[in-house]
């Protein structure tokens, strides 16, 4: 350690921080697929894709956990929304733009 | 009662060999009837760490298979009387063990009153590494302050959670051990490593050692020598304490901490 590192601020934005930050994010994520049956994942991968034909919602905004509650195995579900997105009532141009798609095929009798 | 530890870690070349050759060199020393073996079939080192490599003559593949006899495969250390050596084969054959045949040598072992069982694992999530870890009743989680290796040692805790013969068959979970090999305090001070405290946090189990850095793993390499003979250093030093704290003692850790520097290399290092 120098003269000028000495002025450095003790642990913010060093590359140590850096990576403790991505292995935090990523071990959490591993560990709540490692409980769960194979899967999960894809599980989670599909909810996640059908979700986001409708609201623009982020790669982390849904979890599936299994859990035990007595003697029952349960699926939970959490999805996350945006909250400007709740409110709208309309179907994003996205997913208005797909439906019409939909629609056209079942017409031409594809 | 005879105890398993796994030295285990996913990622390759972070210090499962040196610490197993170490461990069970420690555990000798304080009189313990110890045996080493070599899980890594078709990569065998184990010898060449500990040097007896000129001394194999038959294997754990041979001794599975019951094509050698317990006395006629283990080699005794030269320089301890209650240290044995079981080598791995250099075979092709990815088959070569199975839970049986091991559960066979493991009850041999027992039956030889051995006190410490050291399985030395490969690399990886696959079939060796997984039936080294079998057995275990407490495993020695070998990482390096660094971002795949932490990964890896998260990943091979989850499958000693659920692969492992007590996990399997519902006893006490295997007791967890982190060691941090290759530990740079200097590093870590200008915040280019991550710190033990960071790990420990990561990975979220005991921590038993940090073993610094240290140009003495190599040369105990090159001459054949477990580390931890190395008295006079830091590396040899740190073992010695995570011994003993694997024998229930409350050490304190050392080798954490920047070696103290004059003043002007301080200014100007």
């Amino acid at each position: 350690m120098g003269i000028f590192s000495f002025f450095r601020s003790r642990n913010d934005g060093t590359t140590a921080k850096v990576a403790k930050d991505r292995l935090q994010v990523l071990i959490a994520h591993e560990r709540s697929d490692r409980n769960g049956p194979d899967f999960l994942p894809m599980l989670r991968q599909d909810i996640l894709d059908v979700i986001k034909k409708y609201v623009d919602v982020g790669e982390d905004s849904v979890s599936v956990n299994l859990g035990q509650q007595d003697a029952c195995d349960v699926l939970e579900l959490n999805i996350t929304l945006p909250e400007d997105e709740v409110i709208k009532v309309e179907p994003s141009a996205e997913a208005k733009r797909r439906a019409a798609e939909r629609r056209a095929a079942v017409i031409s009798g594809r | 009662m005879t105890k398993t530890i796994v030295v285990t870690s996913g990622k390759g070349g972070v210090g499962k060999t040196t610490t197993s050759a170490s461990i069970a060199t420690g555990l000798a020393r304080r009189g313990f009837k110890t045996v080493v073996i070599d899980f890594d079939v078709g990569l065998r080192n184990l010898d060449l760490i500990m040097g007896c490599e000129r001394r194999v003559v038959y294997d754990l593949v041979n001794l599975v298979n019951q094509e050698s006899s317990l006395h006629q495969t283990l080699i005794k250390d030269k320089r301890l009387d209650n240290l044995y050596i079981l080598p791995a084969s250099q075979t092709r054959d990815k088959d070569a063990l199975t839970i049986e045949g091991i559960a066979r040598v493991m009850h041999k072992l027992k039956k030889a009153e051995f006190d410490y069982i050291i399985c030395d694992s490969p690399a990886g999530i696959e079939k060796g590494a997984k039936m080294a870890l079998y057995f275990a009743d407490e495993a020695v989680v070998t990482t390096n302050p660094e971002v795949s290796s932490v990964r890896d040692s998260d990943r091979i805790l989850g499958i000693l959670q659920s692969e492992s013969k007590r996990s399997k068959m519902n006893e006490d979970p295997v007791k967890e051990h982190l060691l941090i090999t290759r530990y740079n305090p200097s590093r870590v001070k200008d915040g280019q490593m991550l710190s033990v405290d960071d790990i420990v946090d990561l990975l979220a189990i005991p921590l038993l050692g940090i073993i610094p850095e240290s140009p003495s793993v190599l040369e105990s390499s090159n001459a054949g020598k477990p580390v931890i003979l190395d008295e006079e250093s830091a590396a040899g030093q740190a073992y010695s304490d995570a011994i003993d704290r694997l024998l229930g003692e409350a050490k304190p850790h050392r080798f954490m901490e920047v070696q103290k520097k004059g003043i002007l290399s301080r200014l100007f290092g």
